[in-house]
């Protein structure tokens, strides 16, 4: 079974075309992987059919990088 | 000849009028449509058995356009059933028309919630399957008042002047996903809406349209269904007035 960063990993390296290793915990959603503020809610809306899970919209403006989104997704599921 | 085959479109207020006919054209180039209804569910139902007879799919579902909750019932209900959503036609709009020094706050709120805002929660509620599929169809029904004003309809001009400053903003916003955004901007059609209007009114409607007839409901749907398929690929953002010539 994946973890929840490999998870998420995925769906960003998918979605925003990065390569694997600049997934970092600490990087950025829009100042370290290059995205838009359309492709962080394309995000949060794959992340929500990835995990199964609703993101609401205040949820979601408080994730601006990778760990946010894990640290995120492992406190909902838990 | 435009074709929708296989693409599935929501058309919201299609029980009468100018939606109906925005169905049964669609359906009959080839699309499954949703033949969206707030109180006329017999009507609905009449739209949706002259598309079958035609050998066309289409399903009455009911929703207040301006009620989010029965909105995404019915985005969910169309993709459970055919599949996906390409195209959002917004035609659904009433009018409580008053002059402004004797509108009611319910007059005014009545028509901004279900002309304007209701365009807002329907394109939200379609938004996410389009961006998915990195395509999308967004047709939406303003009036030709919403550009020049008309006395007596402040709250109805305000909506559909606000729609086509809406229409430019999804157009913006979703460009890059793949999603066009139009508008078409009817004059004085033919419908049940306008058949209300006093003789005196309609008269000096007429004598403002240079092509002097008033329009059908068909020719509406000739120019959302233009907007709605392939043919329209390099447009979005604009409004199309349909008038008979009233605004150039
Ligand atoms: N006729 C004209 O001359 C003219 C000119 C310019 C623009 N337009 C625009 O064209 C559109 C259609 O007009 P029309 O003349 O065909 O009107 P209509 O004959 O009065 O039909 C209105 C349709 O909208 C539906 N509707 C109303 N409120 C709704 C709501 N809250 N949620 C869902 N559906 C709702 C009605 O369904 P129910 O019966 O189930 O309530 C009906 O199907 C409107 O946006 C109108 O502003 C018309």
């Amino acid at each position: 079974m994946a973890t929840v960063l490999e998870r998420v990993t995925k769906v960003i390296v998918d979605r925003l075309g990065v390569e694997e290793n600049e997934v970092k915990l600490e990087a950025s959603f829009t100042g370290d992987l290059g995205a838009d503020s359309l492709d962080v809610v394309e995000l949060v809306m794959e992340l929500e059919d990835e995990f199964d899970m609703e993101i609401s919209d205040e949820d979601a403006e408080g994730m601006s990088t990778v760990g946010d989104a894990v640290s995120y997704i492992e406190k909902k599921q838990a | 000849m435009s074709d929708l085959n296989g693409k599935t479109a929501i058309i919201t207020g299609a029980s009468r009028g100018i939606g109906a006919e925005i169905a049964k054209r669609f359906a009959a180039a080839g699309a499954n449509v949703v033949v969206n209804y707030s109180g006329s569910q017999q009507k609905a139902e009449a739209v949706v058995e002259a598309i079958e007879e035609n050998g066309g799919k289409a399903i009455a579902v009911k929703a207040n356009v301006a009620d989010a909750d029965t909105v995404k019932a019915m985005v969910d209900e169309t993709i459970s059933h055919f599949g996906t959503v390409d195209i959002l036609v917004n035609n659904a709009g009433i009018t409580r028309d008053n002059l402004m020094m004797r509108m009611k706050d319910d007059e005014w709120d009545d028509v901004i919630n279900t002309n304007l805002k209701g365009v807002f929660i329907c394109t939200k509620a379609v938004t996410r399957q389009m961006m998915k599929q990195r395509s999308g169809r967004i047709v939406n029904i303003a009036s030709i008042v919403g550009v020049m004003g008309n006395a007596g309809q402040a709250n109805y001009v305000a909506s559909k002047a606000g729609v086509i400053g809406l229409t430019k903003t999804t157009a913006r916003e979703l460009a890059s996903r793949g999603i066009t955004a139009n508008a078409v901007a009817p004059g004085f059609i033919t419908t049940e809406m306008t058949d209300g209007l006093n003789e005196e009114i309609q008269q000096s409607m007429m004598s403002q349209i240079p092509l002097g007839r008033f329009g059908k409901p068909e020719e509406v749907a000739k120019a959302a269904l233009f907007l709605a398929s392939d043919e329209a690929s390099y447009m979005t953002g604009q409004t199309l007035h349909l008038d008979g010539g009233m605004v150039m």
